[in-house]
């Protein structure tokens, strides 16, 4: 499934990384230790946290993660959205929980068939 | 011109206002276990609080320790911060501010007493705040109030797998201004070298949460005297002030 279609299923906001949503989204990984998602999370998985420093672009990048979602209406620092900008990385926005939003992904990618 | 010389310093101890905190740190058993162990300077560093500071400068009078006024905070990320002081005004504002910004009231049953005590160790009062929570404010934020008020800011035990700067953020960030780095008594000075290659200095204190574990991790600074300009001095590696390793 494409990053674009999970925006419209999530009902997302996207903040950056606009031109940039065709990746293909297989996972999903939910975490807001960033030294966990560093050591856990996949290549091309999309990353569900409520974290907003800066860092999480820097990780995200270093993961070849898809994207971020920041859950529960959390608005990212300003140097999260340049940095995120500057990378094109896709940073998008919830106003949902974790567990709802992950819980709806796992839904839409057919997890658990 | 006075000389240098060495100062052990445990500049990470709680007391029986944190939370965590045993009951028995009370600001004389603190005190005298520092003389014990041949501790120059004590950093009191509670959760997110510093109303025990005026009793332990009370009782520090008459023995031979420095205390440096501290408090370990709780960011928005959940990284604990040391902010470090050299007067009692300082860190009542900051503690102000932390206050401001810290939601929760304590459950003693779920985190424990969180006591105020006078320097006769009778208690004052029972601190109802949330102190084992996180405020409201970011690293970031919380790194410039500290500065704001003159203080030394510190990341809290780096080597952790939870509330330290890296545990939630993954690495240490490029852009920020902290003092020092602290490491945690189950890591060598050299280890923690090679594990980060950090860009800031280390230093290692006892994070102490009972009497037992004052000193038992400490750092030594060559320096003329027990201030915190010295040890920022010490820190910065300037005018032949330094970290002892």
């Amino acid at each position: 499934m494409t990053l674009q279609e999970i925006i419209k299923g999530l009902n997302l906001e996207v903040i950056t990384g606009g031109d940039n949503l065709n990746l293909e989204v297989k996972d999903g990984y939910t975490s807001d230790l960033l030294s966990d998602v560093m050591a856990n999370a996949q290549p091309a998985c999309l990353w569900i946290t409520l974290q907003t420093h800066v860092n999480i672009v820097a990780v995200a990048k270093l993961k070849d993660l898809a994207g971020i979602i920041i859950v529960n209406g959390r608005q990212p620092d300003k140097e999260t959205r340049q940095k995120a900008q500057e990378e094109n990385l896709p940073l998008l926005l919830s106003k949902e929980t974790a567990f709802q939003v992950s819980g709806r992904l796992y839904q839409l990618l057919g997890k658990g068939k | 011109m006075k000389v240098l010389r060495t100062f052990k310093a445990d500049l990470h101890i709680h007391t029986c206002l944190s939370p965590c905190g045993e009951l028995s740190m009370s600001p004389r058993n603190i005190i005298l276990r520092a003389v014990e162990e041949k501790i120059d300077i004590l950093g009191i560093c509670d959760h997110n609080s510093a109303e025990n500071v005026p009793a332990l400068l009370a009782i520090a009078k008459t023995y031979p320790v420095t205390i440096f006024p501290g408090m370990e905070i709780t960011s928005q990320e959940e990284i604990h911060i040391l902010g470090l002081f050299d007067n009692l005004e300082a860190v009542l504002q900051l503690q102000e501010e932390v206050y401001h910004h810290l939601p929760g009231e304590n459950d003693e049953e779920a985190f424990g007493l969180q006591v105020v005590v006078n320097e006769q160790g009778e208690v004052l009062r029972f601190n109802p705040r949330l102190l084992i929570g996180a405020c409201n404010l970011s690293l970031n934020q919380i790194v410039d109030l500290i500065h704001s008020f003159k203080g030394l800011a510190i990341a809290s035990h780096i080597d952790r797998e939870s509330f330290s700067l890296i545990s939630q953020l993954g690495f240490i960030p490029s852009d920020i201004i902290l003092d020092a780095l602290e490491i945690s008594p189950s890591i060598s000075y050299y280890q923690a070298l090679n594990r980060f290659a950090p860009h800031l200095p280390l230093v290692s204190f006892s994070d102490a949460h009972r009497p037992e574990e004052i000193g038992q991790s400490f750092t030594r600074f060559l320096i003329q005297e027990a201030s915190l300009t010295e040890i920022r001095l010490a820190l910065r590696n300037q005018q032949g002030r330094r970290v002892i390793h």
